[in-house]
């Protein structure tokens, strides 16, 4: 073994899973995650647990695992997240606890992520469920949304002692896990459901179906229901498109429609009931996660893809993992491509997507190069499908009905860091919807410290 | 059909062939809605999101009323449902309330309002039209409809507007033409003035209902019911030009100023999945499931 290296983790063939919408990632049994774990240095000033959002005991839970004491690793990673088989898949490792692992510094950092997900499976396989708590306090806190902030915050406010109820607006639990991340990457019936169940073995009670805002408003919930603080962890649902010609023809979807019609409606499995237009030739606009998720979506439902972005490799805003597993299983990056035109035949659809190619200048705002337009460049790429994906902004329902909720320019909600408190008494935020679109362990650590915000304030009411 | 789902249908009711009424169980959309405003119905697991406006609701006796016409798949295993049996999610209510409802008082007085209710169309006119009644304003109302077969609620609407106008386009009831042979009846020949048209229908009737309103200088308000998924403003799926700007039916409507929609537009993306690109997408999945689905609910209002 090479200590500079880490074990490598097993993965579905590409050509294979082009075709099927299973896990792409198969994870590492016990014998693998043991060899891994041995790889961690152990450090007495761990810098991985500072990268880490919600602040998780890595070494301490990595000495259980290289022990063999999977279910003490899990009760390790248990005090600080409700959603470990989430994150280990999910999260930006490289950028957060790995990026400052010792490990790193020659070689390869240890592949936390991988052994955190090899836990929590473990875990889920063997029934391993985190303790109830003791007893409830009889405060009631409403939580809106099901999303990794809403179940973060509500899992560790149940911990608590709280009675917690989570208004979800769609049919199913779970936010962006959901109807966002497909089942090739987040497993939905195995892990993302298992993972809700142990929040709900915590007491919390979950009420689909509600849009708070329309069925029910905030300050409804406090003064005629009985709830003494209200957490929105809503996230950051409407989707934004370029505002070029031929937008509006059919066979043009926001990635959101696709998704959810994919992951949520389950529209892949054809015992359901929801359409989706599967494509034969399909360009996703734009260079994230999501782009990459509806372009691999869009290609295990049988189509040739594109990813159309306007910077360079370099520059895309997806996770490399992402950008490579895309990669592997045949997407076709057009970069430093914008589009200027959606091209519509005489049916309305979409036949086309005139493009120009960019070149980067100088650096702007974000820090990353500008693209600029390279003359008479234009082109057109002949196609039937045009997914957008260029970023998601707060939906407008809660702050728009809530008397006394302070808005940015930017529709999201104005908290305060550290503990989530908004402009509103007893309102506190979290994820998203204050944020704008950004990670699920981001929204979680949100969902943590609002938690914390809300039991300082109920306590000291 | 057993289940323990939680909306429970209450009452069902034939109003024409394929036209049913069902009153449903739903204590929060109950509480909460008002006239113009849509809820979605998923019947199952595998089931689709299903958009239907608010045709009348209850909140004493905790249910909202929704009428269909069972065109699509998913509508046909609607109609099959009977009372007693629930679905599994209605979810509302979403989209915004008629504009009549937050409109001063003395100006809604002063107001001549004609509704105009095309064949489905007509369910989502008569909580408006009851809503003025119960607050005070007389409204006359004109149902349309392909021939008598197809009118619904007249009963129902005689109840709550001043002047009830049934047409029909064969004459077999009522007076014979369409809609806007209607209207142009009632203000040429029977000295009608209206400063407000609401029209719900077809959006082939709604699109021309606005060019003669257009051409008579009354302002008129339509009621759009596009394809759309999660009804929340998410997916964008319903999104329609309006003037000059980008609207989505789901949370900036359903009820939008008629003379500033595109209904050519709106009726291309209407077509989403019976274009001949969309049905090919459809067959795959028949093929696969003897299943089919597109999108039941886009025939009604």
């Amino acid at each position: 073994m090479d200590v500079l290296k880490k074990i490598p983790v097993r993965e579905q063939n590409p050509k294979v899973r082009a075709t099927n919408f299973d896990e792409v990632c198969l994870g590492y049994n016990l014998e693998e995650a043991k060899e891994e774990a041995s790889r961690c240095l152990k450090c007495r000033n761990p810098k991985c647990v500072d990268g880490c959002p919600v602040s998780i005991d890595i070494p301490g839970f990595i000495k259980e695992v290289e022990a063999g004491d999977v279910e003490a690793a899990f009760k390790v990673i248990s005090q600080y997240s409700a959603l470990p088989a989430v994150c280990g898949r999910v999260c930006p490792q490289e950028s957060q606890c790995e990026a400052r692992c010792i490990r790193g510094i020659k070689g390869e950092p240890v592949s936390i992520g991988k052994l955190e997900r090899f836990t929590a499976d473990w875990a889920r396989e063997n029934k391993i469920v985190p303790e109830m708590p003791k007893e409830k306090n009889g405060k009631k806190v409403a939580v809106i949304g099901s999303g990794p902030a809403g179940l973060t915050c509500a899992g560790d406010l149940a911990k608590l002692g709280y009675e917690v109820t989570i208004f979800e607006a769609l049919h199913e639990p779970g936010g962006v896990l959901v109807y966002g991340i497909p089942e090739f990457r987040l497993p939905k019936n195995k892990v993302v459901k298992a993972e809700i169940d142990n929040v709900i073995a915590l007491g919390v009670k979950i009420e689909t179906n509600v849009v708070v805002g329309k069925s029910v408003t905030i300050d409804e919930l406090m003064e005629e229901e009985g709830y003494l603080a209200v957490f929105v962890g809503s996230g950051a649902g409407l989707p934004k498109f370029m505002g070029i010609p031929g937008e509006n023809a059919n066979g043009v979807f926001s990635a959101n429609e696709y998704l959810t019609r994919s992951n949520l409606m389950k529209a892949f499995d054809a015992s359901y009931a929801t359409p989706i237009v599967a494509g034969k030739k399909v360009a996703v606009v734009g260079g994230g996660n999501v782009a990459m998720d509806a372009a691999r979506t869009a290609l295990r439902l049988g189509a040739e893809v594109y990813i159309v972005y306007r910077r360079s490799e370099a520059e895309l805003p997806a996770r490399v993992e992402e950008v490579h597993h895309a990669m592997e299983e045949g997407i076709i990056f057009k970069l430093l491509t914008n589009p200027t035109e959606i091209l519509v035949n005489e049916n309305g659809w979409v036949s086309g997507m005139r493009c120009v190619e960019m070149e980067l200048g100088e650096p702007d705002a974000s820090g990353r190069r500008r693209p600029v337009v390279k003359d008479n460049s234009d082109f057109v790429l002949e196609l039937d499908t045009v997914i957008m994906s260029l970023g998601t902004s707060p939906n407008p329902l809660i702050s728009s009905t809530t008397e006394g909720l302070e808005i940015n320019s930017h529709q999201c909600i104005v908290a305060t860091e550290n503990n989530g408190e908004t402009s509103k008494a007893g309102v506190f935020a979290g994820g998203d919807v204050v944020t704008g679109a950004a990670t699920v362990i981001l929204a979680m650590g949100a969902g943590k410290a609002a938690a914390r915000g809300i039991d300082q304030y109920l306590s000291s009411k | 059909m057993a289940n323990n789902y939680l909306y429970t249908i209450m009452k069902k009711e034939i109003l024409a062939d394929a036209i049913y009424l069902m009153d449903v169980k739903a204590p929060r959309v109950a509480k909460s809605c008002y006239p113009g405003q849509f809820v979605i119905v998923k019947m199952d697991e595998k089931g689709e999101r299903i958009p239907l406006t608010i045709s009348d609701y209850d909140r004493e006796a905790e249910t909202v009323t929704i009428v269909f016409q069972a065109v699509g798949p998913s509508t046909k295993v609607m109609a099959e449902y009977e009372v007693g049996e629930a679905f599994r999610d209605f979810t509302g209510p979403l989209g915004c309330r008629s504009e009549l409802i937050d409109e001063p008082r003395e100006e809604l007085a002063d107001k001549k309002i004609l509704f105009v209710a095309g064949g489905v169309g007509t369910a989502p006119v008569y909580p408006q039209v009851k809503w003025m009644k119960e607050n005070g304003y007389d409204v006359d109302c004109i149902i349309g409809a392909r021939n008598k077969d197809l009118i619904i609620l007249e009963d129902r609407m005689k109840e709550v507007a001043k002047n009830v106008y049934i047409s029909t386009d064969d004459g077999s009831y009522g007076f014979k033409g369409n809609v806007n042979d209607c209207i142009k009846d009632l203000i040429y020949n029977q000295g009608k003035q209206y400063d407000l048209v609401i029209a719900i229908g077809p959006l082939i009737m709604m699109k021309f209902v606005c060019i003669l309103t257009k051409e008579l200088g009354i302002r008129t308000v339509v009621s759009m019911n596009p394809v759309m998924v999660d009804g929340t403003g998410m997916c964008g799926a319903c999104r329609l030009t309006v003037g000059t700007e980008l609207k989505f039916a789901c949370v900036d409507g359903p009820e939008f100023d008629g003379h500033l929609v595109n209904f050519d537009e709106a009726m291309k993306r209407q077509q989403l999945y019976k274009s001949e690109e969309g049905r090919v997408v459809l067959r795959e999945k028949e093929g696969a499931t003897h299943h089919h689905s597109g999108c039941g609910c886009s025939d009604n209002a």
